[in-house]
């Protein structure tokens, strides 16, 4: 990133709740946001993303805490007194309206005359390839030409920070993926924030500078996609993240920063490094992404193995997952290149033994 | 597609045939005899003739009759609408207390039995000393019609995607700018539908108007007044034109209310 470590955060949430009636759909968050920074607030229905990101438009009103925009408290501050525009999940385009006077619609609230509102419009359009669409009607453009038209419309006043809620969910796969782009790249172009809502990882991994993973109304973690990958800080978003093996065992023995955790599929060495040391006899649960398990027909000497029968598989493009389970009957999901799996054949191999360094392993905090 | 057996089939068109000859032959009859020579309505018919036509259009009583409508039915279209929108919009956007209470406050008029309603308004106007003028039957035919206005209106907005108005207000428009700029375009094709069942109802309407008109007669109260004398067949003839006005506004919001109602853009 871009920015100096002076500069000041653009969005603040300082302990936010938000409640309707008895029902409390956020459940006191901090976040501070920088400026030029994408980040994707991520988290399955019900998690209180979007009504976090609805606060910061202003379309609700937190219950406690504050929210800060710039250095300015808003919480009474009114959604048509906010620079904040929105791109919609079901876009929200104006039917009535040809695609240029969608595009103008902000400039129009904020008094911009007729002739600049139209060259700016049409500046937005053109930026977005659209421009030979000005004139249509919104209900005769594809999916895509529409969502270009949301962003048009949401950007053409210039905002500093950009709210989007799951805007690519009613797009199918190869036009999310061509979306993605067209965002990354318009966001880095601009230099503007970035406040993206989803439940869908891969667009949050693929997009954002920082994810923020949410469940039952609070944070579970912020970081980077790659720490949030590689180091859940949780149980909660290790599971959320996936394509994780999670164990949970008794811790038996501390060497150094290296744990000994005795579990059903037997006793592994986790590395905790940066973690609080767990004392000896306490719970604890460790994770080892799949993509760091190796594996063998034959027995190996790693620092962890387990043998493990194949019980199916998953191919999704050149990406293979393999689920096993161990004698004990815990499972293990192990996830490797298609071209690796080429000379095995899995069916009649049956067993596999499984095979990962304490590094690769990653100790859980609860 | 289903395995519906051929005489299945002409036995339900021929009901469909048969309800709306039961519905539509009293109107083309009578269509059909203010054409007739005749004075009596009987078969056979004389001969064809439009001087029914010509005697109401040289009677001064039917043209004034003819201009309280207009001014009654338009005014009351106009008013029914307006007060019709802010009761459905007011249904659509707000949660409060007693919500249900008022929505069967509004919904109310057309279940009261109309001679039971006119006898209130005219005992009420009485009262208060505006009975008999124009403007007390545009107030009671405002009343009466403004269930229709909201159910008409309340049922577009249903078809609104809901985020519509709030990316208005996230696009800078505050809250008044955003129903002028956003509710009332996307309600327009209900809005003039309502306009124009509103000024149909309120130009048919004969009970309450007989009772409050006073001496500002509506055609059909001059219809009643002109058959309780004798049987004349222009009477006939006023009939087919107040029809002929009525099934055009209904038609007219009917098409109106579909064609755009096809056209939404509400994505799930």
């Amino acid at each position: 990133m871009t920015n100096s470590p002076a500069s000041q955060p653009i969005v603040e949430f300082v302990d936010v709740v938000k409640r309707f009636g008895d029902f409390e759909a956020v459940k006191g968050i901090d976040l501070e946001i920088m400026p030029g920074e994408f980040i994707a607030i991520m988290g399955s229905s019900g998690c209180g993303k979007t009504t976090t990101l609805r606060m910061l438009a202003g379309l609700e009103a937190p219950t406690e805490g504050e929210i800060r925009l710039d250095g300015q408290v808003m919480n009474d501050v009114k959604p048509h007194d906010r620079d904040t525009p929105m791109v919609w999940q079901s876009l929200a385009l104006f039917p009535f309206l040809n695609v240029r006077e969608n595009v103008e619609f902000g400039l129009k609230m904020r008094g911009v005359g007729p002739d600049e509102r139209k060259d700016r419009a049409m500046r937005w359009l053109e930026r977005m390839e659209i421009e030979q669409f000005a004139e249509r009607s919104v209900d005769q453009l594809s999916g895509g030409q529409r969502q270009r038209v949301a962003l048009a419309r949401a950007l053409v006043t210039e905002p500093k920070v950009l709210l989007l809620d799951e805007p690519l969910s009613a797009l199918d796969a190869h036009l999310v993926i061509r979306m993605q782009q067209v965002l990354t790249k318009l966001q880095r172009d601009l230099g503007i924030t970035f406040v993206y809502v989803t439940h869908s990882q891969s667009e949050a991994f693929a997009m954002a500078d920082r994810v923020v993973i949410m469940g039952d109304g609070k944070i579970a973690q912020v970081g980077k996609p790659r720490d949030i990958y590689r180091a859940p800080a949780n149980r909660f978003v290790a599971e959320f993240v996936g394509r994780n093996n999670i164990l949970t065992g008794t811790v038996t023995e501390l060497a150094g920063s290296t744990v000994a955790i005795a579990t059903p599929a037997g006793t592994f060495t986790v590395s905790a490094e940066g973690a609080a040391l767990p004392a000896v006899g306490a719970t604890a649960s460790f994770v080892i992404a799949a993509d760091l398990v190796h594996f063998s027909p034959d027995p190996m000497a790693e620092e962890n193995s387990v043998e493990c029968s194949l019980i199916s598989e998953e191919f999704v493009g050149s990406v293979m997952t393999l689920f096993l389970e161990s004698k004990d009957g815990t499972e293990f999901k192990v996830q490797t290149q298609e071209r690796v799996l080429a000379n095995i054949d899995l069916k009649a191999t049956g067993r596999f033994h499984l095979g990962w360094s304490a590094a690769s392993a990653h100790l859980l905090g609860e | 597609m289903s395995g519906r057996d051929a005489l299945t089939t002409w036995v339900l068109r021929f009901y469909v045939v048969l309800v709306f000859g039961f519905i539509f032959m009293p109107i083309v009859a009578s269509v059909i005899f203010s054409f007739n020579s005749q004075r009596f309505p009987t078969v056979p018919l004389g001969s064809f003739t439009t001087e029914w036509y010509t005697a109401i259009l040289n009677d001064p009583d039917i043209w004034e009759a003819a201009r309280t409508s207009i001014l009654v039915s338009l005014s009351t279209s106009v008013l029914a609408t307006f007060i019709g929108f802010c009761t459905a919009y007011t249904d659509y956007r707000f949660k409060f207390r007693y919500k249900y209470g008022f929505l069967a406050l509004a919904l109310l008029p057309p279940t009261i039995p109309l001679i039971i309603m006119a006898l209130a308004m005219l005992a009420w106007f009485a009262k208060i000393g505006i009975s008999g003028q124009v403007w007390s039957i545009i107030a009671a035919h405002t009343v009466l019609t403004i269930p229709f206005a909201m159910a008409i209106i309340r049922l577009r907005l249903n078809e609104m995607d809901e985020s519509l108005e709030a990316a208005a207000w996230n696009l800078g428009a505050s809250e008044w700018r955003a129903v002028k700029e956003v509710i009332i375009p996307f309600a327009k094709p209900a809005i003039i539908s309502s306009m124009c069942l509103t000024a149909a109802v309120s130009f048919d309407e004969f009970a309450v108007a007989w009772f409050v008109s006073g001496l500002n007669k509506t055609i059909p109260v001059v219809i009643l007044e002109i058959v309780t004398g004798n049987i004349d067949p222009q009477v006939n003839a006023i009939g087919s034109f107040v029809f002929l006005v009525s099934m055009t506004l209904v038609v007219l919001a009917q098409i109106l209310f579909m064609t755009k109602g096809k056209r939404r853009t509400v994505t799930p």
